[in-house]
């Protein structure tokens, strides 16, 4: 439906974007995640029509709109301030962009009274906008960007400027508010978890370029790239060296005798990578999907030896770093592990300075080469029809 | 929030006692002594023979007197929106402008005011004379084979008026100007609005404020103003700021200029109180 095409950017000397690719499918929630200054938000504003690109296309059901003005996009933007008109009542706020398209009479009254009712504000319509609360001020901007019921809608981090708790409510409104008019909505944030949890699938950025796009599940389950890793959720980063490769396992050893094995999830989600024996690697494994032990485990599994340095309450979980008696094969630095808390961990608790074992599933683990991601077997098949 | 706010630092009234015992000595207490004045009686030698009388009233209400406040009030008028027009512009593009730079025009724009204001009235009487540079220059080209008389006329005294007090505007609008929040232009741009509604309805209703405080701090001095119109207009221009002057250091009638000063207060007042209540109010469609 909505289409980029080697979408470029630069700013005098600095390219901003720099060739960005994207199809979004209609009636997607669709979110560019990545920390600030990655291009999103400059991507957002040459979709709105504020830039234009350097070079490139935007299609949108097979017509170009990126030369266009605004208003003749039928795009609408939420903006990160809201950006209300501070002179005009709630009402008269929604009401601008049908008075701007030249709409007239009882049909304003009935179609911003209609917008102001989906986001649960008609009976605050008298109200100056400067009055409402934060919540409110974003479900105004909200009805106003969707009066003229545009194609797509776009949200420039329209939740950072609440605080945590309604943050979390107004979460929950954007989804519902989605699901109900099956609108597209292309949403820029660097916040990782609302993207993960309001995403249909997720753009992840980085300095200009498109690291990896996806399911929320697919970019945290298997992260393609050693910055998605790093960017979404944390990860334990552990290096050696292949040593045994079949079609269902691949060792990777530290020493001759520390070995790690890595199979493909069992969700289909991270098949095997394709991989010589003998090349550098790196191991990623989620903190949470790692366990501590206090016995040794068996040595076909998983594991690796260490003291708790450091035990952090969390709450829901309890964060342990932990540092390894033998290195991770590079670097210094430690192991973190997370461990739900419940009366099982209450039972036996862990102390500052005891000696454990870290161990994890091969399944559960990312296999990434020493500079970036390692490509996939269907991948190859690609390139070879390709050429 | 609103607590902390409040609770933040309040001065006790007393800390506002200085201020106010100055102004109640050096504006207030001289402003009993001129409405005082008013109701007196001249002597012939120019001293005050306390009787009471309206006369002085009745007298600055003469068609003549009307008249010069009418034309000053026109000039003023005049002046004001001149400013307006002229000084927007500038404090548009001073608040958009890059940091550096900003700091530069800003200068430039206050120079100006290190100059003793008959310094600065006399540079344009030179400027506009008839040996003057402008003059010169018409003359030179061939264009006139005489000098044009721009002094000692209405034009002149205009031309000093604006260029005199166009600072007075521009720094009241680039205060608000400055906080303005220039994504409401993306904002009305996205919802469809051409420049010109963006102007009308998005800037020109939000940076109200600091039209109407520079058109006091124009109007109000301009219409009492009696320096440029003594320095460019010479005898031909009498403006109600030059006839009270007169009152006061010629004529020696002290009774009618207070007279003629509560007069000119009285339609400064109403000026304003007319110029708040339409400007504020001004047209804004409201439903809902």
């Amino acid at each position: 439906m909505l289409e980029l095409r080697g979408l470029r950017k630069s700013f005098g000397e600095s390219e901003a974007v720099k060739g960005v690719d994207l199809k979004v499918r209609e009636g997607e929630f669709f979110s560019l995640l990545g920390p600030s200054g990655c291009g999103k938000t400059t991507i957002l504003r040459m979709l709105g029509g504020f830039e234009k690109p350097s070079a490139g296309e935007i299609i949108l059901e097979g017509r170009r709109i990126d030369q266009l003005p605004p208003h003749e996009r039928q795009f609408n933007t939420v903006f990160q301030r809201y950006a209300l008109f501070p002179h005009l009542s709630v009402f008269e706020n929604v009401a601008f962009g049908l008075r701007m398209r030249g709409i007239k009479g009882a049909e304003v009254e009935t179609r911003s009274l209609e917008a102001l009712n989906l986001v649960q504000m008609a009976e605050h319509r008298g109200r100056s906008t400067n009055t409402l609360s934060g919540g409110q001020q974003q479900r105004v901007a909200l009805a106003r960007a969707l009066v003229n019921r545009p194609k797509v809608l776009l949200l420039d981090e329209p939740l950072s400027a609440l605080d945590e708790k309604l943050r979390g409510q107004m979460k929950g409104e954007l989804l519902s508010l989605q699901r109900k008019l099956k609108m597209t909505f292309i949403f820029v944030t660097h916040d990782q978890e609302e993207a993960l949890t309001l995403s249909d699938r997720v753009a992840v950025m980085n300095q200009g370029i498109v690291e990896q796009v996806g399911t929320p599940q697919e970019i945290y389950e298997y992260p393609r790239s050693i910055f998605v890793a790093n960017f979404i959720g944390a990860s334990n980063t552990i290096f050696g060296d292949v040593s045994q490769n079949s079609e269902n396992e691949i060792q990777v050893s530290q020493t001759s005798k520390k070995n790690f094995h890595i199979r493909p999830s069992r969700d289909g989600l991270r098949p095997l990578p394709i991989v010589q024996n003998g090349a550098r690697v790196k191991i990623m494994i989620r903190p949470e999907k790692m366990k501590i032990l206090k016995s040794h485990p068996s040595n076909d599994q998983n594991f690796v030896e260490g003291t708790i340095e450091e035990i952090l309450y969390r709450g829901p979980h309890t964060q342990f770093h932990i540092a390894p008696k033998d290195g991770l094969g590079s670097g210094t630095s430690n192991l973190s592990v997370m461990q739900a808390n419940s009366a099982i961990t209450a039972k036996k608790p862990f102390a500052l300075g005891e000696k454990v074992f870290v161990a994890w599933l091969s399944e559960d683990c990312v296999l990434m080469g020493d500079e970036g991601a390692l490509p996939l077997p269907e991948e190859i098949q690609l390139q070879k029809t390709a050429s | 929030m609103n607590q902390e706010v409040e609770s933040e630092k309040k001065l006790p009234p007393s800390y506002s006692l200085p201020g106010l015992f100055w102004i109640l000595l050096f504006l207030v207490a001289p402003l009993l002594i001129v409405v005082f004045c008013s109701f007196l009686k001249r002597a012939p030698t120019g001293g005050l023979i306390y009787e009471f009388t309206i006369e002085n009233y009745l007298r600055a209400l003469d068609p003549i007197f009307l008249t010069i406040l009418f034309e000053s009030f026109q000039l003023a008028l005049l002046t004001a929106f001149s400013c307006l027009l002229l000084g927007y512009p500038v404090a548009y593009v001073l608040a958009t402008l890059k940091k550096p730079w900003r700091t530069v025009m800003m200068i430039l724009l206050v120079i100006p005011f290190w100059t003793n204001l008959v310094v600065r009235t006399f540079a344009i009487r030179q400027m506009i004379g008839d040996q003057g540079p402008i003059n010169h220059f018409l003359l030179d080209m061939g264009w006139v084979d005489e000098p044009i008389h721009f002094l000692n006329s209405f034009g002149a005294v205009y031309v000093g008026m604006v260029m005199n007090y166009l600072p007075f505007m521009v720094l009241p609008l680039y205060v608000t100007l400055e906080k303005f929040d220039f994504t409401l232009f993306e904002a009305a741009r996205d919802l469809g609005a051409s420049s010109l509604n963006i102007i009308r309805r998005v800037l020109l209703p939000l940076t109200k404020p600091g039209m109407i405080t520079g058109f006091i701090f124009v109007f109000t001095p301009a219409l009492g103003e009696f320096l440029i119109p003594d320095l460019l207009g010479g005898s031909k221009t009498m403006l109600i700021g030059n006839l009270i002057s007169h009152q006061f250091l010629k004529v020696r009638d002290w009774p009618f200029g207070s007279a003629l000063s509560l007069l000119l207060m009285v339609v400064v007042i109403v000026s304003l109180v007319i110029v708040q209540r339409t400007w504020k109010n001004g047209p804004r469609s409201s439903l809902g």
